[in-house]
Protein backbone atom coordinates (compact mmCIF):
# COMPACT_ATOMS: atom_id res chain seq x y z
CA UNK A 1 0.00 0.00 0.00
CA UNK A 2 1.32 3.44 -0.86
CA UNK A 3 1.30 6.32 1.61
CA UNK A 4 -1.75 7.72 -0.21
CA UNK A 5 -3.65 4.49 0.42
CA UNK A 6 -3.83 3.59 -3.26
CA UNK A 7 -2.92 0.07 -4.27
CA UNK A 8 -0.28 -0.51 -6.89
CA UNK A 9 1.48 -3.47 -8.43
CA UNK A 10 4.87 -3.65 -10.08
CA UNK A 11 5.44 -6.17 -12.84
CA UNK A 12 8.91 -6.99 -14.17
CA UNK A 13 8.98 -8.57 -17.61
CA UNK A 14 11.83 -10.10 -19.62
CA UNK A 15 10.34 -11.99 -22.57
CA UNK A 16 10.20 -10.46 -26.05
CA UNK A 17 6.91 -10.31 -27.98
CA UNK A 18 5.58 -13.31 -29.91
CA UNK A 19 7.60 -15.80 -27.86
CA UNK A 20 5.94 -16.47 -24.56
CA UNK A 21 2.61 -17.28 -23.04
CA UNK A 22 3.58 -15.44 -19.89
CA UNK A 23 3.54 -12.13 -21.73
CA UNK A 24 -0.13 -12.59 -22.60
CA UNK A 25 -0.85 -13.48 -18.98
CA UNK A 26 1.04 -10.42 -17.75
CA UNK A 27 -0.89 -8.14 -20.09
CA UNK A 28 -4.15 -9.67 -18.84
CA UNK A 29 -3.10 -9.08 -15.22
CA UNK A 30 -2.33 -5.44 -16.06
CA UNK A 31 -5.74 -5.10 -17.70
CA UNK A 32 -7.50 -6.63 -14.68
CA UNK A 33 -5.55 -4.52 -12.19
CA UNK A 34 -6.27 -1.27 -14.00
CA UNK A 35 -9.97 -2.15 -14.25
CA UNK A 36 -9.97 -2.65 -10.45
CA UNK A 37 -8.43 0.78 -9.94
CA UNK A 38 -4.97 -0.51 -9.09
CA UNK A 39 -1.99 1.46 -10.35
CA UNK A 40 0.38 -0.60 -12.49
CA UNK A 41 4.13 -0.11 -12.85
CA UNK A 42 5.98 -2.12 -15.47
CA UNK A 43 9.72 -2.57 -15.75
CA UNK A 44 10.54 -4.02 -19.16
CA UNK A 45 13.94 -5.65 -19.09
CA UNK A 46 16.01 -7.26 -21.87
CA UNK A 47 13.78 -8.60 -24.68
CA UNK A 48 10.65 -7.14 -23.13
CA UNK A 49 11.68 -3.67 -24.33
CA UNK A 50 10.53 -4.82 -27.77
CA UNK A 51 6.94 -5.16 -26.53
CA UNK A 52 6.27 -1.45 -27.03
CA UNK A 53 8.05 -0.97 -30.37
CA UNK A 54 5.81 1.09 -32.60
CA UNK A 55 6.93 -0.47 -35.87
CA UNK A 56 5.20 -3.81 -35.26
CA UNK A 57 3.23 -4.48 -38.42
CA UNK A 58 0.45 -6.96 -39.18
CA UNK A 59 0.97 -9.51 -41.91
CA UNK A 60 -1.09 -11.96 -43.94
CA UNK A 61 -0.99 -15.69 -43.21
CA UNK A 62 0.22 -17.68 -46.23
CA UNK A 63 -0.60 -20.99 -44.55
CA UNK A 64 -4.26 -20.06 -44.22
CA UNK A 65 -4.36 -17.92 -47.33
CA UNK A 66 -5.70 -14.96 -45.38
CA UNK A 67 -5.05 -11.29 -46.15
CA UNK A 68 -3.77 -8.73 -43.67
CA UNK A 69 -7.33 -7.53 -43.13
CA UNK A 70 -8.77 -11.01 -42.66
CA UNK A 71 -6.00 -12.08 -40.31
CA UNK A 72 -6.41 -8.95 -38.15
CA UNK A 73 -3.05 -9.64 -36.56
CA UNK A 74 -2.70 -8.30 -33.01
CA UNK A 75 0.50 -6.78 -31.70
CA UNK A 76 1.80 -6.27 -28.20
CA UNK A 77 2.20 -2.57 -29.01
CA UNK A 78 -1.51 -2.35 -29.85
CA UNK A 79 -2.53 -4.15 -26.66
CA UNK A 80 -0.23 -1.98 -24.54
CA UNK A 81 -1.49 1.20 -26.20
CA UNK A 82 -4.94 0.10 -25.04
CA UNK A 83 -3.59 -0.41 -21.53
CA UNK A 84 -2.19 3.13 -21.56
CA UNK A 85 -5.67 4.39 -22.41
CA UNK A 86 -7.06 2.47 -19.43
CA UNK A 87 -4.26 3.73 -17.20
CA UNK A 88 -4.06 7.30 -18.40
CA UNK A 89 -4.80 8.99 -15.09
CA UNK A 90 -6.24 7.18 -12.10
CA UNK A 91 -5.41 4.35 -12.03
CA UNK A 92 -2.11 5.07 -13.70
CA UNK A 93 0.02 2.82 -15.87
CA UNK A 94 3.71 3.59 -15.74
CA UNK A 95 5.99 1.69 -18.12
CA UNK A 96 9.76 1.91 -18.00
CA UNK A 97 11.93 0.36 -20.70
CA UNK A 98 15.46 -0.48 -19.56
CA UNK A 99 17.56 2.00 -21.51
CA UNK A 100 20.67 -0.13 -21.90
CA UNK A 101 18.51 -3.03 -23.13
CA UNK A 102 16.94 -0.67 -25.64
CA UNK A 103 20.32 0.54 -26.87
CA UNK A 104 21.81 -2.91 -27.37
CA UNK A 105 18.77 -3.91 -29.41
CA UNK A 106 18.35 -0.68 -31.33
CA UNK A 107 14.80 -0.78 -30.02
CA UNK A 108 14.15 2.90 -29.45
CA UNK A 109 11.02 3.55 -31.50
CA UNK A 110 8.05 3.16 -29.14
CA UNK A 111 4.39 3.89 -28.97
CA UNK A 112 3.38 6.83 -26.76
CA UNK A 113 3.51 6.08 -23.05
CA UNK A 114 6.70 4.25 -22.03
CA UNK A 115 9.72 6.11 -20.73
CA UNK A 116 13.39 5.26 -20.63
CA UNK A 117 14.83 4.21 -17.31
CA UNK A 118 17.03 1.71 -15.54
CA UNK A 119 17.26 -0.86 -12.74
CA UNK A 120 16.85 1.88 -10.15
CA UNK A 121 13.31 2.37 -11.40
CA UNK A 122 12.49 -1.27 -10.67
CA UNK A 123 13.79 -0.85 -7.13
CA UNK A 124 11.84 2.38 -6.67
CA UNK A 125 8.68 0.83 -8.12
CA UNK A 126 8.99 -2.17 -5.81
CA UNK A 127 9.46 0.05 -2.76
CA UNK A 128 6.37 2.05 -3.60
CA UNK A 129 4.09 -0.85 -4.61
CA UNK A 130 1.76 -3.10 -2.68
CA UNK A 131 3.46 -6.07 -4.33
CA UNK A 132 5.87 -6.99 -7.13
CA UNK A 133 5.42 -9.75 -9.68
CA UNK A 134 8.56 -10.91 -11.46
CA UNK A 135 8.09 -12.81 -14.72
CA UNK A 136 11.47 -13.99 -15.89
CA UNK A 137 12.49 -15.81 -19.04
CA UNK A 138 12.25 -19.60 -18.96
CA UNK B 1 13.23 -42.89 -45.40
CA UNK B 2 11.14 -39.83 -44.41
CA UNK B 3 13.10 -36.60 -44.24
CA UNK B 4 12.63 -34.41 -41.22
CA UNK B 5 10.93 -35.11 -37.90
CA UNK B 6 10.04 -31.82 -36.24
CA UNK B 7 9.54 -32.25 -32.49
CA UNK B 8 7.28 -29.71 -30.79
CA UNK B 9 7.46 -29.64 -27.01
CA UNK B 10 6.82 -26.06 -25.83
CA UNK B 11 3.13 -25.25 -26.00
CA UNK B 12 1.14 -22.05 -26.04
CA UNK B 13 4.18 -19.80 -26.15
CA UNK B 14 3.14 -16.66 -27.99
CA UNK B 15 0.17 -18.38 -29.64
CA UNK B 16 -2.18 -15.52 -28.79
CA UNK B 17 0.08 -12.91 -30.35
CA UNK B 18 0.99 -15.13 -33.30
CA UNK B 19 -2.52 -16.55 -33.76
CA UNK B 20 -0.91 -19.96 -34.18
CA UNK B 21 2.01 -22.04 -32.94
CA UNK B 22 5.23 -20.87 -34.56
CA UNK B 23 6.58 -24.36 -35.21
CA UNK B 24 3.34 -25.82 -36.55
CA UNK B 25 3.20 -22.80 -38.87
CA UNK B 26 6.85 -23.20 -39.90
CA UNK B 27 6.32 -26.90 -40.52
CA UNK B 28 3.35 -26.17 -42.77
CA UNK B 29 5.35 -23.58 -44.71
CA UNK B 30 8.26 -25.98 -45.13
CA UNK B 31 5.89 -28.69 -46.29
CA UNK B 32 4.45 -26.28 -48.84
CA UNK B 33 8.03 -25.59 -49.97
CA UNK B 34 8.43 -29.28 -50.79
CA UNK B 35 9.87 -30.81 -47.64
CA UNK B 36 9.21 -34.39 -46.62
CA UNK B 37 8.28 -33.65 -43.04
CA UNK B 38 6.63 -35.24 -40.01
CA UNK B 39 5.71 -33.58 -36.73
CA UNK B 40 5.88 -35.10 -33.26
CA UNK B 41 3.86 -33.47 -30.49
CA UNK B 42 5.21 -34.30 -27.06
CA UNK B 43 4.93 -33.03 -23.49
CA UNK B 44 2.49 -30.11 -23.16
CA UNK B 45 2.27 -29.75 -26.94
CA UNK B 46 0.09 -32.88 -27.14
CA UNK B 47 -2.73 -30.57 -26.06
CA UNK B 48 -2.63 -29.02 -29.53
CA UNK B 49 -4.41 -32.18 -30.74
CA UNK B 50 -7.41 -31.68 -28.46
CA UNK B 51 -10.38 -30.72 -30.59
CA UNK B 52 -12.72 -27.86 -29.82
CA UNK B 53 -10.20 -25.41 -28.39
CA UNK B 54 -11.68 -21.94 -28.12
CA UNK B 55 -9.59 -18.86 -27.38
CA UNK B 56 -12.35 -16.42 -28.25
CA UNK B 57 -13.19 -13.47 -26.08
CA UNK B 58 -9.77 -12.16 -25.14
CA UNK B 59 -9.46 -8.41 -24.86
CA UNK B 60 -6.54 -6.43 -23.45
CA UNK B 61 -6.84 -2.73 -22.84
CA UNK B 62 -10.08 -2.73 -24.79
CA UNK B 63 -8.31 -4.20 -27.83
CA UNK B 64 -10.11 -7.40 -28.79
CA UNK B 65 -8.35 -10.39 -30.28
CA UNK B 66 -10.43 -10.70 -33.42
CA UNK B 67 -8.87 -13.85 -34.81
CA UNK B 68 -7.80 -16.24 -32.04
CA UNK B 69 -5.57 -19.25 -32.63
CA UNK B 70 -7.25 -22.54 -33.56
CA UNK B 71 -4.49 -25.00 -32.88
CA UNK B 72 -6.56 -28.15 -33.32
CA UNK B 73 -7.59 -26.96 -36.76
CA UNK B 74 -3.94 -26.21 -37.54
CA UNK B 75 -3.03 -29.80 -36.63
CA UNK B 76 -5.77 -31.11 -38.93
CA UNK B 77 -4.59 -28.79 -41.71
CA UNK B 78 -1.04 -30.09 -41.34
CA UNK B 79 -2.27 -33.65 -41.65
CA UNK B 80 -4.43 -32.77 -44.64
CA UNK B 81 -1.36 -31.22 -46.28
CA UNK B 82 0.39 -34.58 -46.02
CA UNK B 83 2.34 -34.17 -42.81
CA UNK B 84 2.13 -37.13 -40.46
CA UNK B 85 1.45 -35.72 -36.99
CA UNK B 86 2.51 -38.03 -34.17
CA UNK B 87 1.48 -37.58 -30.53
CA UNK B 88 3.11 -39.34 -27.60
CA UNK B 89 0.52 -41.68 -26.10
CA UNK B 90 1.76 -41.50 -22.52
CA UNK B 91 1.90 -37.69 -22.66
CA UNK B 92 -1.79 -37.77 -23.55
CA UNK B 93 -2.73 -40.15 -20.75
CA UNK B 94 -0.57 -38.25 -18.23
CA UNK B 95 -2.77 -35.23 -18.94
CA UNK B 96 -6.03 -37.17 -18.90
CA UNK B 97 -6.64 -36.66 -22.61
CA UNK B 98 -8.79 -39.43 -24.03
CA UNK B 99 -9.01 -40.74 -27.57
CA UNK B 100 -12.44 -39.20 -28.06
CA UNK B 101 -10.96 -35.76 -27.39
CA UNK B 102 -8.41 -35.92 -30.19
CA UNK B 103 -8.85 -34.17 -33.50
CA UNK B 104 -8.61 -36.09 -36.74
CA UNK B 105 -5.31 -36.78 -38.42
CA UNK B 106 -3.02 -37.64 -35.52
CA UNK B 107 -1.07 -40.85 -35.04
CA UNK B 108 -0.28 -42.03 -31.54
CA UNK B 109 3.17 -43.34 -30.74
CA UNK B 110 4.41 -44.87 -27.50
CA UNK B 111 7.47 -43.52 -25.73
CA UNK B 112 9.08 -46.88 -26.30
CA UNK B 113 8.63 -46.29 -30.03
CA UNK B 114 10.32 -42.90 -30.15
CA UNK B 115 13.86 -44.17 -30.72
CA UNK B 116 12.70 -46.06 -33.80
CA UNK B 117 10.70 -43.05 -34.97
CA UNK B 118 13.81 -40.86 -34.69
CA UNK B 119 15.87 -43.51 -36.45
CA UNK B 120 13.33 -43.71 -39.23
CA UNK B 121 13.94 -40.06 -40.16
CA UNK B 122 17.00 -38.53 -41.79
CA UNK B 123 16.94 -35.52 -39.45
CA UNK B 124 15.35 -34.66 -36.11
CA UNK B 125 14.63 -31.02 -35.34
CA UNK B 126 13.83 -30.63 -31.65
CA UNK B 127 12.47 -27.13 -31.09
Amino acid sequence: MTTSGEKSITIALMDPPYSSGTTTTALRIMDAALRKGINVNVFAYEGAVNLTMSGQAPHPNPVKGTSIEEQDHPSTAKFIAGLFTLGSDSPKLEWVNCGLCVDERGAGEWIDGPRRGGPGDLFKFSQESTNTLVIGTR
Amino acid sequence: MPGILSVVERAYHGTIEEQDDTILWLSHMIKNAGADLSVLLRSNAVNYAVKGQDANGLSIGGVALGVPPTLDNDVVALSTAGVTVYVVEEDLSDRGIGNDELCDGVTKVKRSGLAKLFDDHEAVWHW
